[in-house]
């Protein structure tokens, strides 16, 4: 069974969902590729224009309800979260989607993320993470590394980063995920599986700015380095990347260690549930970072709660089967009155 | 005493009818008075708001006008006995219309000397001070800061002193229901209940139903309450002590069914009739702020009205959830305070830009910051005008009394979807917590609230053949439509940046900035009012107008009668709609030599009107968290006329006779 409205009669092409706006960002960002991957699942999976809302917060991620042909919103800077939480209140069929970024969803908008995500508010949020300050030209962000040198930080940044998926999944998150912008099938895929998920989904989306953070997933892009420098997670698979599956993760205690295939068996190796019902090995995937362990890609975690709309709305249902539809005339009455003649 | 003998001897009904009747207590005078004014002060954990809200419901349900003003610490339990810890209620009951809770107070009730000391200097001279004796021990005389014993020192002498050992008899009347003493302690403000029913003739039943129903699963607890509420009113009847009764005849109010309502309670039911007037689901968002988080609490139990309520992370959250609600077609609402309100600020210019419906209301209190949070201020006027980035324009309308709030959202509704438009409603914490009588509306008879929404494209037949949505093009009256998400072929997009107007694309352009920004400044200044945008007390033409906005309604009106009584030429003006103004009061304030505009606050409507109409209306401008009383204006506007002006102000002290902990000049205070 599919949750997400489909459209009706004529076939749409992932183009129809595109609006008629130019498209503004910078010749080479990653975004390009985020939209066209977002259009493409749109159409496989014949979502109802009409019935599906973008909402994004400011930066240059947060133009993109723009350049889509679907209801939108573009809001205020890190608040998206709170319009969607507010329509899917009002609307819980609306498929709804947040667009935020780096800066917008984990610095101004962090609360909100937090809390839009441990209500299990059913929106697919996509944070597109290029650990920078695009729209207002180059300062460092919640993402950027420890020492970076930016504008605001030309003696490099004295803050350490925030990791988002263990944000998410320390806020309870039922969906987590990881892409990156330039492995288009990948990404095609997990944007799938958050559309095709009941609650909140999380995906955060490495994304190269070109212009004043250019080359920072590098590592994870280059083809020379990415075998070694990422893993990809399926689901009841062990956890195996490198150069031919030659290298492998496994527990040492409540640590993770990288071994040699050849010489581990793959039943020692860390098997990926993200179904687990308890989120602990979730988190410990989103702790393993470059250079010291591949970064994982992927569904981190997908399980299923109540939305937050559906135990509002049976509130309300209860409310109202106990008491029966509510009688204004009565409420207005209150319990106590009195008769002047 | 035979207080626990008296309680069980009769039933409660028994008791009610005697007392309400007047035949048990004909022992003693009964003197009919017009009106009276009570007020219960004690420690805050000494239940005083309740003793005053079931003061209250009882003399609405006998049939007189009311008026109240709860007055509590912005602290939970401040330390007991503490000048800091005092609550008060105060509750005007009267045989004639009124519109304050009255200036002076004809009988405290004092529970411990900290409560006498804060609240004795609202007595009127001849007052009657009930103190419950056993509360002044040397320690609690110490944490109050007096030298001497007020009650043995002769410095109330100015006053008809009454002291009652309220903690001895009010555990020896509790004490056949075997709870402990901690227990049936907290009976005692029952006890000085039942003395006041007494002193002005008020039936017991009422509140033995209310104690009956709030203890329904602890009956001891309930039996001591009803023993000590009936030991309170044997008391009066057979002591010594009191040698006359008062009674306080029916007002005469217009004929029709009454209720005593609240202002956060009128703000929440005004809500939900909006909803069924609109054929809307209401999403109120808000955030837990004093004193508009009972607007909250009343709205999560009405579920069953298709009310959605969302206890947001915080304001700004509680907005933005507002506005989604909005463009998804619902009513989307958020209720604040003034900190609130400057946190919401962001979002209600992008509500202003998208041009959605929004509804923000703001119980107002003292600022500037944390300020005041549980007394009543006015200072939020032009926050509510202009605290936001560029030029962005709401309609603002404030209530003028509790009961006015319920046409006053009924309005605020009407306006936001008419006009596509935040409005402001401006409440404040005298409003929201005071009650007063409220003539039930018939709700067939309220006006609906129309709306409708696109389901066809606006524009032309492009090449393609496909007919357009332009998402602002506008009606006559500059309004553009609200297409909702869910209908196919208006999908558009909308935002905070500017935008073209027709089609909403985003536009940097310079002369369409300035056309956008006059037309909607255009659009908020045409708003047609949904309701009386001003009020009229008196003759169109005279010496002094009063002109006065939100809560002081009451006091201005009432100050506006007794002033004509003695022959002053004064009318006065009461403004609903802040923005935008009522045209015509230009013209009105021209026909009088002066103009005073009293507020609780240094004089921001008064900027406002001086600003529009070039008048030189002068103030009389109160910020000690408490309303006007009658008098203050009444000197305020003899002191105009006497030329004690400045260039601004009229040179008048206000009282200081509410609930003030740093009172420093109470009757045999050390």
């Amino acid at each position: 069974m599919s949750v997400i409205p489909t459209a009706p009669l004529n076939v749409l092409k992932p183009g129809d969902y595109g609006s008629d706006q130019d498209v503004r960002w910078c010749p080479g960002c990653g975004d390009y590729s985020i939209l066209a991957q977002m259009k493409k699942v749109c159409a496989k999976l014949g979502m109802d224009r009409a019935n599906t809302v973008f909402v994004s917060g400011i930066g240059c991620s947060s133009r993109f309800p723009y350049y889509m042909n679907t209801y939108g919103f573009h809001s205020i800077h890190g608040r998206a979260p709170t319009f969607a939480t507010g329509l899917k209140l009002a609307r819980p069929d609306l498929n709804v989607w947040i667009v935020t970024g780096d800066g917008d969803g984990l610095s101004i908008g962090g609360n909100h993320l937090m809390h839009v995500i441990r209500r299990n508010v059913d929106v697919k949020i996509l944070l597109f993470n290029n650990r920078i300050y695009g729209l207002t030209k180059g300062q460092y962000s919640p993402t950027s590394e420890q020492g970076k040198k930016t504008k605001s930080t030309p003696m490099g940044s004295p803050d350490a980063p925030v990791r988002p998926i263990s944000i998410a999944i320390a806020a309870e998150a039922t969906f987590a995920a990881r892409a990156i912008d330039v492995d288009v099938k990948h990404l095609e895929y997990v944007l799938e599986r958050a559309a095709k998920h009941k609650g909140t989904a999380f995906v955060e989306i490495y994304q190269n700015c070109n212009i004043f953070n250019d080359g920072a997933f590098n590592y994870a892009t280059d083809k020379a380095t990415k075998t070694d420098t990422t893993l990809y997670l399926e689901h009841g698979k062990p956890l195996v990347f490198g150069k031919d599956g030659d290298k492998g993760v496994r527990l040492h205690g409540l640590t993770p260690e990288v071994v040699d295939t050849k010489t581990v068996k793959h039943d020692d190796l860390l098997i990926h549930d993200e179904k687990a019902p308890d989120p602990s090995l979730a988190f410990l995937l989103s702790r393993m970072r470059y250079p010291d362990f591949p970064e994982p890609l992927g569904v981190f975690r997908a399980v299923e709660q109540d939305t937050y709309a559906r135990l509002v709305r049976r509130q309300n249902d209860d409310a109202t089967a106990k008491l029966g539809r509510g009688d204004l005339q009565q409420l207005v009455t209150g319990e106590e009155t009195w008769t002047v003649i | 005493m035979s207080a626990g003998g008296h309680a069980t001897a009769g039933s409660g009904a028994g008791s009610a009818t005697a007392a309400g009747g007047g035949n048990g207590a004909a022992r003693k005078p009964v003197h009919a008075l017009p009106s009276v004014t009570v007020r219960f002060a004690g420690d805050s954990g000494d239940g005083m708001q309740l003793a005053g809200t079931q003061f209250t419901d009882t003399s609405a349900l006998v049939g007189n006008d009311i008026s109240t003003l709860p007055d509590f610490p912005a602290e939970i339990r401040a330390p007991a006995g503490t000048l800091a810890g005092v609550s008060g209620y105060q509750i005007h009951f009267s045989s004639t219309d009124i519109y304050t809770p009255g200036d002076e107070v004809d009988a405290l009730v004092a529970m411990n000397p900290a409560a006498l000391r804060t609240n004795v200097k609202a007595v009127r001279e001849g007052g009657i001070v009930i103190v419950n004796e056993d509360a002044f021990t040397a320690k609690d005389l110490q944490k109050a800061g007096y030298a001497s014993n007020p009650i043995e020192d002769g410095s109330l002498k100015n006053y008809r002193l009454i002291k009652v050992p309220i903690n001895k008899m009010n555990a020896a009347a509790t004490k056949e229901t075997g709870l402990g003493a901690k227990d049936t302690d907290r009976c005692k403000n029952m006890f000085a209940l039942g003395l006041v029913y007494w002193l002005y003739g008020r039936p017991l039943e009422p509140s033995l139903e209310y104690i009956r129903q709030k203890f329904s699963k602890k009956p001891q607890v309930a039996q001591a309450n009803s023993l000590a509420l009936k030991a309170g009113h044997a008391f009066g009847e057979t002591t010594e002590l009191f040698n006359e009764q008062y009674q306080v005849p029916k007002a005469r109010l217009a004929p029709g069914k009454y209720r005593k309502i609240t202002g956060n309670e009128a703000l929440a039911i005004g809500m939900v009739a909006a909803s069924r007037l609109a054929g809307k689901q209401l999403v109120y968002c808000s955030y837990p702020i004093t004193p508009a988080s009972d607007i909250l609490h009343q709205l999560s139990a009405m579920k069953n009205f298709d009310v959605v309520t969302f206890q947001a992370e915080d304001e700004i959250a509680a907005v933005g959830a507002a506005i989604g609600a909005s463009f998804a077609g619902a009513l989307g609402v958020t209720g604040t305070s003034g900190p609130g309100l400057a946190l919401k600020a962001e979002a209600v210019g992008l509500a202003v830009m998208t041009e959605l419906p929004l509804v923000v209301v703001n119980v107002q209190r003292g600022g500037p910051s944390t300020g005041l949070p549980t007394k009543t201020e006015q200072a939020d006027l032009l926050q509510a005008l202009y605290g936001r980035n560029g030029e962005c324009p709401c309609a603002v309308i404030a209530a003028a009394s509790p009961a006015d709030c319920f046409n006053g959202m009924i309005e605020a509704f009407t306006v936001a979807t008419k006009y596509m438009t935040p409005v402001i409603f401006l409440s404040d914490g005298y409003i929201a917590n005071g009650a007063e009588p409220w003539l039930v509306p018939d709700v067939n008879k309220l006006p609906k609230i129309q709306i409708n929404h696109p389901t066809a494209p606006n524009g032309d037949t492009g090449e393609d053949g496909k007919a357009e949505f332009l998402p602002y093009k506008r009606d006559e009256n500059l309004v553009r439509p609200w297409a909702v998400p869910g209908t196919p072929g208006l999908e558009h997009r909308i935002g905070g940046l500017e935008k073209q107007d027709v089609t909403g694309d985003v536009n940097y352009e310079p002369n369409n900035h300035e056309h956008m920004v006059r037309t909607r400044a255009a659009k908020v200044a045409g708003i047609q009012p949904a309701g009386q945008d001003l009020l009229w007390t008196g003759p169109e033409k005279g010496d002094v107008l009063i002109v006065g906005w939100g809560s002081t309604y009451g006091a201005i009106k009432a100050a506006t009668l007794e002033l004509r009584k003695q022959g002053v030429q004064v009318s006065s003006c009461h403004v609903r709609y802040l923005n935008p103004l009522p045209q015509r009061l230009g013209s009105l304030m021209k026909e009088f030599d002066h103009v005073l505009v009293p507020e609780l606050n240094l004089g921001q409507f008064r900027t406002l009107i001086r600003n529009r109409f070039l008048v030189d209306a002068k103030g009389l401008n109160k910020i000690k968290g408490q309303p006007f009383t009658i008098n203050e204006i009444v000197r305020g506007v003899r002191a105009l006329l006497d030329g004690h002006t400045d260039d601004l102000e009229v040179n008048v002290p206000t009282d200081d006779a509410g609930l003030d902990v740093n009172a420093d000049n109470t009757p045999g205070g050390g």
